[in-house]
């Protein structure tokens, strides 16, 4: 069962039933699932939740569709660990990342695919669309897969080879886009509008967005039950900025955790960073975007929840960086050296984002801080390929290995 | 018929210019302003435009190529 009651508009508050809905009508506000608090409070513990399976079904009561008949590939409770080296680097003792890398297709938005995918099929959905720089395609395709269904996703032409390869391998029907960042969007807007189809970001995104509050409830669970002092999360539709603390603010509710006061900071690359561009502006307005950045994941140049992002960076005393392409590199650099995680541009955004932050005197030293990586490295191997050491090529022979690791770069004499 | 809702945003320099009016006269579309917030200096409307696809598709080339950005109303569909 779920706790889930109707939609509402987030700007003018009308209720709209639990339908593939996402604009309200009138004000063409965004859709929020309204659940039954006081029966979600009556219902969970903590107990109850950490006696279940480690995923993100352990939070059954606080989703929007049947734990029961999901479709589950294992999303969720992915591993957070104290980042003691890079804390050390970074002058932060008390960081820790959240490693959503390891999630069945290596990223995220298994979380928000879970939920779609699963409430798509209740609301009898046979085919699951997405238009995707990558990630949520790789995810939308694999649950098509272990659910039967049938799924289509679209993407620009040039995407990097391994975020391709991680869709192909499901079976989807695959559609290739040439034109560039804007027209692409528009073809899949018009699309998302005359099919009969799940899109899992656009009719179903109310319960899509749901996915997203299960890194606050497990960074909370995985912390001793209580909430972190700051987050350092990245922004690319904003949705998983605000819908983390929204997890948190859920917990407190139902009387979990006690209320947080946790400071929320963003991190974006420069070449699409249009939140924090009016962030740095003292503007609530941001201005759209056309993206040109390293971190694909991340080119979400008009982005749907820019504002509310804005909203919450001032409400919560957060700040938002804004990182370059050389500054990604050497943050995916950084943090596979000092932890020995593999993330992709988007963790080397947050790690640059979280360094910058702290040199700025913007993240206390003292503070829980939580960065969240969110995707795996291996999907974009061509951002860090040309500046990786070589290999110590030599013959089979023990002088030959040992003439060449004496010789090896980076090696003090 | 096709209806496509839509958010127009407008540069300084076409803030005086009747974009909509002229959309509504040169191509076989209803335009229909459902919100807006135009000063002096800038403004969006979001409008729904009803029509066949095609002439809809060519209404908005024609904005875009006065200096209108033209956007989904839910902001960008592709994601990460």
């Amino acid at each position: 069962m779920t706790y889930a009651q109707n939609l509402r508009c987030r700007e003018c508050s009308r209720d709209y039933p639990l339908a593939a809905l996402h604009v309200c009508e009138f004000c063409f506000g965004p859709l929020e699932v309204v659940y039954d608090d006081d029966g979600i409070k009556a219902a969970v513990s903590r107990e109850a939740i950490a006696s279940r399976p480690a995923n993100l079904w352990r939070y059954r009561e606080f989703l929007p569709c049947d734990a029961d008949t999901a479709i589950n590939i294992g999303a969720g409770f992915t591993p957070l660990i104290h980042a003691k080296n890079l804390g050390k680097a970074l002058g932060l003792p008390n960081l820790y990342i959240k490693n959503d890398t390891a999630n069945p297709t290596w990223s995220f938005k298994d979380r928000v695919v879970a939920i779609a995918s699963s409430r798509a099929r209740e609301l009898g959905y046979e085919k699951l669309a997405c238009a995707s720089t990558g990630n949520l395609a790789n995810s939308v395709s694999a649950h098509a897969a272990a659910a039967g269904m049938e799924a289509v996703v679209v993407i620009p032409n040039d995407l990097e080879a391994g975020k391709v390869l991680g869709s192909s391998i499901y079976s989807p029907t695959l559609v290739k886009v040439a034109g560039n960042y804007d027209a692409v969007n528009r073809l899949c807007a018009e699309l998302a509008g005359t099919r009969n189809w799940a899109f899992v970001n656009v009719n179903v995104r109310p319960y899509y967005a749901e996915g997203s509050k299960t890194l606050g409830y497990e960074v909370a669970e995985q912390l001793g039950w209580r909430a972190p002092d700051h987050c350092v999360v990245p922004i690319a539709s904003g949705s998983l900025f605000v819908k983390i603390r929204k997890g948190l603010n859920e917990f407190a509710k139902a009387g979990l955790i006690d209320e947080p006061h946790t400071r929320m900071s963003g991190a974006q690359a420069t070449g699409c960073s249009p939140v924090a561009t009016a962030w740095a502006e003292g503007s609530m307005n941001f201005r759209p975007q056309r993206p040109d950045t390293i971190a694909k994941s991340l080119a979400i140049g008009n982005p749907a929840d820019g504002y509310y992002s804005l909203v919450q960076l001032k409400d919560t005393n957060g700040a938002c960086a804004s990182v370059s392409d050389d500054e990604i590199v050497a943050g995916m650099k950084l943090l596979a050296e000092t932890e020995g995680i593999f993330a992709e541009t988007a963790g080397g955004v947050t790690v640059a984002s979280v360094k910058q932050l702290a040199a700025a005197g913007r993240i206390d030293p003292g503070e829980l801080v939580v960065a969240f990586i969110t995707g795996a490295g291996f999907k974009t191997a061509e951002a860090v390929a040309d500046s990786l050491g070589p290999a110590l090529e030599i013959d089979a022979t023990v002088e030959s290995f040992e003439a060449a690791y004496e010789d090896r770069e980076g090696v003090p004499a | 018929m096709a209806v496509q809702r839509l958010r127009f945003t407008f540069p300084t320099d076409l803030i005086k210019e009747p974009v909509i009016y002229l959309i509504g006269q040169q191509f076989e579309v209803i335009t229909n302003i459902r919100m807006a917030d135009v000063d002096e200096s800038t403004g969006w409307v979001i409008l729904e435009l009803e029509g066949d696809t095609d002439e809809i598709a060519r209404s908005v080339a024609w904005a875009e190529s006065r200096g209108v950005r033209v956007d989904p109303i839910t902001g960008d569909v592709i994601e990460g």
